[in-house]
């Protein structure tokens, strides 16, 4: 059998920004029907490359060489066009307009007098979704469906389009784990119709399950290519760090200590029976000084949401909320903030990072009332905390006069972790406090997490991977459709206990792993 | 215009397959409420409005008065067409009320050399501003208020000097086809009105049934998202001001004809009262969702009301402004309160 046609040949690709090196002699091969993972750390130049490929920008040196001829695309149209087709990370449609009408915007179906044919249009929607598991009234507005089955419209909308190649990046980061299935499965599909995949995840168990072969970029390098068979996960961490084997292993994935802190004396937060309608129905969780107490769970079942009620930012209708021993006045963040809760929220750039205002006025935003007199705030009060906490965090920032929105996910994160920290609290409650930042800068916010709780500061943690979950708290309180079923104490804070509750004793539990490491 | 798209409350067929994350049932419905009185409230005030005005006054309801209201409605209402489509786009036009005027003069000017003079050079001058503003908003990614900011002080500008500061008049003959197609009537109705109707029609074929029409939407709703999706974003934003221009230099060329002179006091604030008519007819101010026939609804309770106050009589006509303005207060209030139920803003 002959060796399936080259797809794409990338020689060499360059791209500089201003004062970056984003992208520095890159090759990259692709061949009909193979499934290929990119991979690296945020900064490696994954996001550059793609942009480069699918016409965003324009390389400063190299060749582009697609289904045989060299092409340089000025637009996302004409690489659409040509047959590169990609899926972006956080949904890129037009919430306000229909269903059908976002899977056909461009290449609507048209009658004799070129006008839009809504009846086909409808019906060819419908099929098209069906078979990706998505069965909704296609003339609904795309904002009323749940963000994966967004998702998926944005798949079948690249996938339909007459690909060649697809890129999917981070596809699967607001999935459900029955639609991760449903994606692996058109994956699949995609790979026997001889449709080659660009495939970038930082989840390594989905890079596993589906990929053929693999990239590995390092500071806009590509510092590994190769069958992914060949490389085992660790290999593949240590690459993509750049870090020596040995040192992971030592380490383990996560950098959480694993040791279980000391846990005594009166909780520093009392959650008792918290009640927010249609959300969360009588929760109760106590965090101690110096103890991690991790909230898991899928997705939707009232993690966010009870994180929230406790910090004040959704009104609960009934429980209490008691820290310190003070107890707290319902629906009311300053109350909370005075009382010592910080939340650290899920959504860093809605909720959180203000991208224009510099990393100093980021970290001094909540503690400014504080600092000042009179309305007056201490210019040197608010430098020696920012210089604190860049140091204790190890902030990355040219100066404290950077603008946060230059910076990486994770260092935005640590960011924010200081605004809080600065506030002095005694409860910290995060939710998905390492979601979307590379894997170096997730092991530097889990050691963070640990050193936090060593100095006497009560965790409560929410993370949707069980692996960080587990290693990162003393105790799991488990939710399910926003009650507590179940906490997991001592020598059951294991990844098969959390799933077998999680589960509720189902007897399928391949399933409800899959669905663990993935909700 | 039928209303089967996007906004139409029908129920969901959910719950088979991977259901969308939670959206509780309570939140659907109360959702379809607010979609239901956003798109029909303008028209439900306007039938309220026009019932208890015919039923208050005995003049309200004759063929001459609903006659005269549709004919002055008619030169706002194609200038509020034009609108829809920039502000779907998520833009604003300032310039229409002057190009309006300056339409109008041009009109009157050229028709001393016949009328397809007099109707084509106000379409293709102000065409030619729409398709700068365009341009500017485009392809300079200037904000459309301070482009089209210039453009309404240009125009009217343009207008001064082509009348000598408004000192020369120009006439429009009369038993000309252009007068004819300004004061003449069928069916009862002002030529003007017949014109509306039919550029009404064809605005919503093209808004609902066109690529082009999917692309305003598309631009409006998230330029990014229609840009990575591959919609012509500069060709569509320089279009819609384009058809902006050229519909308020239709509207200022009728009036004209209408009124048998260019009239260059004309169109002062009409900007605004087409914007406010836009917004009236449940067309949302930050783009993405809207109506053409909204627009009409929107111009027509504008004049209804209007006319009411004339009614009145006792009422000087000033406290029209004043009423409009209040009521334009309160649907915006009533919109942003429905759009923040529906998570639109």
């Amino acid at each position: 059998m002959a060796p399936p046609a080259e797809v794409l040949a990338v020689r060499g690709l360059s791209k500089t920004f201003p004062g970056v090196r984003a992208l520095d002699g890159v090759d990259l091969t692709l061949h009909a029907g193979e499934v290929h993972a990119l991979i690296g750390e945020n900064g490696a130049g994954k996001s550059t490359l793609i942009k480069l490929l699918t016409g965003v920008h324009r390389p400063d040196a190299g060749d582009i060489v697609f289904q045989g001829r060299g092409v340089s695309f000025a637009t996302p149209l004409e690489a659409q066009k040509a047959g590169i087709s990609t899926i972006y990370q956080e949904v890129n449609l037009i919430p306000l307009l229909s269903v059908a009408r976002n899977l056909f915007l461009g290449r609507e179906p048209r009658n004799r007098l070129g006008l839009l044919d809504f009846a086909r249009m409808h019906r060819e929607a419908e099929e098209t979704l069906g078979a990706y598991g998505v069965r909704v009234d296609v003339r609904r507005p795309l904002r009323s469906l749940g963000v994966g089955a967004q998702q998926m419209v944005a798949l079948a909308r690249a996938v339909a389009s007459e690909a060649r190649i697809v890129i999917m990046d981070e596809p699967t980061s607001s999935l459900e784990p029955r639609e991760v299935e449903t994606l692996f499965s058109v994956i699949r599909r995609l790979r026997d119709e001889g449709i080659a995949v660009v495939y970038v995840s930082h989840r390594l168990d989905e890079l596993y399950a589906v990929c053929d072969t693999v990239t590995v970029l390092r500071d806009g390098r590509r510092v590994h290519h190769g069958r992914l068979a060949e490389l085992d996960r660790l290999s593949l961490v240590s690459t993509m760090l750049g870090r020596e084997l040995g040192e992971v292993r030592r380490e383990g994935l996560t950098k959480f200590t694993g040791d279980r802190h000391a846990t005594d004396g009166r909780p520093v937060l009392e959650a008792t029976d918290l009640t927010v309608p249609h959300q969360v129905h009588g929760v109760s969780v106590s965090v101690r000084p110096g103890e991690v107490v991790g909230l898991g769970g899928l997705l939707g079942s009232g993690r966010t949401e009870t994180a929230k009620a406790i910090s004040g930012a959704l009104a609960r209708s009934s429980g209490s909320v008691v820290v310190a021993g003070v107890p707290l006045r319902a629906g009311s963040t300053p109350a909370a903030i005075r009382a010592g809760v910080s939340l650290l929220p899920e959504d860093r750039k809605s909720e959180g990072i203000v991208p224009g205002l510099s990393v100093r006025e980021n970290i001094a935003l909540a503690v400014l009332p504080r600092l000042s007199r009179f309305g007056l705030v201490s210019e040197t009060r608010v430098d020696s905390i920012v210089d604190t906490f860049v140091e204790r965090l190890r902030i990355k920032a040219s100066s404290p006069h950077q603008k946060v929105g230059e910076l990486s996910g994770g260092n935005q994160q640590k960011v924010l972790l200081a605004r809080w920290l600065a506030m002095n609290p005694k409860v910290l409650l995060l939710d998905e406090p390492t979601r979307g930042i590379d894997v170096g800068a997730k092991a530097e916010v889990q050691k963070l997490v640990d050193e936090l709780a060593a100095d006497g500061l009560g965790v409560l943690l929410i993370s949707s991977d069980p692996e960080e979950l587990i290693e990162g708290s003393d105790r799991v309180v488990v939710l399910k459709d926003g009650a507590v079923v179940g906490e997991l104490t001592g020598d059951e804070v294991t990844e098969d206990e959390l799933m077998r509750t999680i589960a509720g004793h189902a007897p399928d539990r391949d399933a409800v792993r899959e669905a663990a490491t993935d909700g | 215009m039928s209303a089967t798209e996007t906004d139409a409350p029908v129920a969901a067929t959910r719950g088979k397959g991977p259901a969308p994350a939670g959206e509780p049932v309570g939140a659907a419905r109360s959702e379809r409420v607010s979609a239901l009185v956003q798109r029909h409230g303008a028209p439900a005030v306007l039938v309220v409005v026009s019932v208890v005005a015919s039923f208050s006054f005995d003049s309200f309801a004759t063929g001459d008065n609903i006659a005269n209201m549709a004919t002055s409605s008619a030169f706002l209402a194609i200038v509020a067409l034009g609108m829809t489509f920039v502000i779907i786009t998520g833009g604003i036009d300032l310039s229409v009320g002057s190009l309006f005027a300056l339409g109008g003069v041009l009109a009157a000017w050229g028709s001393r050399h016949g009328t397809p003079v007099a109707l084509l050079l106000p379409l293709v001058v102000c065409g030619t501003v729409g398709v700068v503003n365009g341009l500017l908003v485009a392809r300079s990614r200037l904000a459309p208020f301070i482009v089209t900011l210039a453009a309404m002080l240009g125009a009217r500008g343009l207008m001064l000097a082509l009348t000598d500061e408004g000192a020369d008049t120009y006439l429009i003959g009369k038993g000309s086809f252009l007068a004819e197609l300004g004061q003449g009537s069928t069916l009862g109705l002002g030529n003007p009105v017949w014109i509306t109707l039919a550029l009404f029609a064809a605005g919503a074929v093209v808004l609902r049934r066109t690529r082009f029409g999917q692309h305003v939407y598309a631009v409006g709703g998230n330029e990014d998202a229609a840009a990575l999706m591959g919609a012509p974003v500069a060709r569509t934003k320089v279009l819609v001001y384009a058809l902006s221009g050229v519909l308020a230099g239709l509207a200022g060329a009728l009036n004209a004809a209408w009124l048998a002179s260019g009239v260059t006091i004309l169109g002062n604030g009409m900007e605004l009262e087409a914007i406010a008519a836009v917004v009236i007819g449940g067309t949302l101010l930050t783009g993405g969702l809207g109506y053409v026939s909204g627009a009409l609804v929107g111009v027509l309770l504008l004049k209804v009301i209007q006319n009411v106050i004339n009614q009145i009589g006792s009422l000087d006509s000033s406290y029209q402004q004043v009423v409009s303005g209040a009521f334009l207060a309160v649907v915006v209030v009533a919109q942003t309160w429905l759009g923040r139920r529906r998570q639109l803003m």
